[in-house]
């Protein structure tokens, strides 16, 4: 029925492309697919498997990472990657842009190494966190020996896609304000290591000690904090380095099996085959929203 | 395949092949297909055919726009049209669009460009040839279809 995941098998790229297309829109589920690449291979000694690289708009996600393709490509590393950007809210359209940055792809020594592909987030058609683990499932079926996760970490889908990965990294840059910016709660608690990116810029390192010192005060294993110029090159293989045998901090393990658990939450919701006759239901006022969560939940147990 | 959804965005490719450092026309059509409900992937500036092409097999678009005004299109356009058959992405969609000469155009159709688009078309006309596009048969690149879209510009 589902010739291309034989193919996909086989290492055609087009039908990879493919599979991940019937999964964003739903024609394929995941076990589907697996019964067909067979299981998701086990990490090696604890080696992480997928890894978030996220941060705000900006700082330069897209060109360091280029730069950290390269140097995993250049040590034979298979990797592949998810660009994940914003659908819009009114229209369903995105405009997928990673690859302008994203030179390695077009590098022929290398791009049998990569495979990108940018993801938008749909957020009418489905939950975005889990087809992006589905995906990644795939990707890793298929041989790809690491995925990378890029997100813009604003927005909860963005966050929750980050805290389905085995690492998270966050991507940082100068002139980002003051210390207490750095205090602040967000994605910075949920990070395994730091990059503080364009450090070419004044303030770099500056803004580096003020990231550390507010990690230090945490408890457990500190995240490092590391600073590159994707611009220049500079600490880009150190950060390809230190990164592939990144520890988990350990320090967020909670948070991140919350958005986990909402995201799992979720798709249950929106697999569920009497969503609409519930959001007519709904609409009507013929029921409430916990009588609705009910019978969803209650569809599930049997 | 099973039907998909009303709701399915179009993937689209849009590119720049060869030494051509314009990319507003391109930019602003990327916007219009955007802003039309689509998923659109701009590859930047200086892409080689080849690249354009990895590209729109790793981003399994439908629709590929090729936008040109450095006058090398009678190369570019077909080259890409031809590496995309050699692959076998014999269904995916190639428009394009740029300073292309009314006499360029038919060496162009018949590389399975089915359309081509110059400066002051309504960015509508390209909404309603992607429609129209999708709703015939064996419109790709490198299917038997003769149909091409007759540009208002």
């Amino acid at each position: 029925m589902f010739e291309f995941l034989e193919q996909a098998k086989a290492g055609d790229r087009r039908s990879l492309a493919r599979t991940l297309s019937a999964l964003e829109n739903g024609s394929l589920d995941i076990e589907q697919a697996i019964d067909v690449l067979g299981p998701v291979p086990t990490p090696i000694d604890g080696d992480w498997q997928t890894l978030a690289i996220t941060g705000a708009p900006g700082v330069g996600k897209s060109c360091l990472l280029d730069g950290l393709l390269r140097h995993w490509a250049q040590r034979g590393l298979r990797v592949a990657v998810l660009a994940v950007d914003p659908s819009s809210p009114r229209t369903g359209g995105a405009l997928l842009g990673d690859r302008v940055r994203m030179t390695v792809v077009d590098d022929v020594e290398l791009n049998s190494l990569i495979y990108l592909r940018s993801v938008a987030t749909r957020k009418a058609s489905g939950s975005v966190p889990v087809i992006v683990e589905d995906m990644t499932k795939v990707l890793l079926a298929l041989g790809w020996q690491r995925v990378v996760i890029e997100t813009v970490g604003a927005g909860q889908s963005e966050v929750r896609c980050a805290a389905l990965a085995d690492r998270i990294v966050v991507v940082e840059g100068p002139a980002r304000g003051d210390g207490i910016q750095a205090e602040k709660a967000g994605l910075l608690e949920l990070a395994d290591a730091v990059l503080v990116n364009k450090s070419d810029l004044p303030g770099a390192e500056l803004h580096a000690d003020e990231i550390r010192e507010s990690l230090e005060l945490g408890t457990g294993h500190t995240p490092p904090v590391h600073l590159t110029s994707a611009l220049q090159g500079t600490g880009v293989s150190q950060a390809a380095e230190l990164l592939l045998t990144l520890p988990s901090s350990g320090r967020s393990t909670r948070a991140r099996w919350r958005e986990r658990l909402l995201a799992f939450h979720e798709r249950k919701i929106l697999e569920s085959p009497q969503l609409d006759e519930l959001l007519e239901k709904l609409a009507k006022g013929s029921i409430l929203l916990d009588e609705a969560l009910r019978i969803i939940g209650g569809e599930n147990d049997e | 395949m099973p039907p998909t959804t009303m709701s399915e965005p179009w993937r689209i490719v849009v590119a720049k092949p060869g030494l051509d450092g314009h990319d507003r026309g391109a930019k602003v059509v990327a916007r219009a297909l955007r802003d039309a409900g689509n998923e659109v992937i701009y590859t930047g500036l200086r892409r080689s055919a080849q690249q354009i092409v990895d590209t729109v097999r790793d981003e399994d678009a439908r629709f590929l726009g090729l936008s040109s005004l450095s006058g090398a299109h009678e190369h570019l356009f077909p080259k890409v049209c031809e590496l995309l058959k050699q692959q076998g992405l014999n269904d995916v969609i190639v428009f394009g669009g740029g300073i292309i000469p009314l006499g360029d155009r038919e060496p162009l159709y018949a590389c399975g460009i089915r359309a081509i688009f110059g400066p002051g078309t309504p960015t509508s006309e390209i909404l309603e040839f992607i429609d129209q596009a999708t709703q015939l048969e064996n419109t790709g690149v490198g299917q038997e279809s003769d149909w091409y879209w007759t540009s208002s510009a």
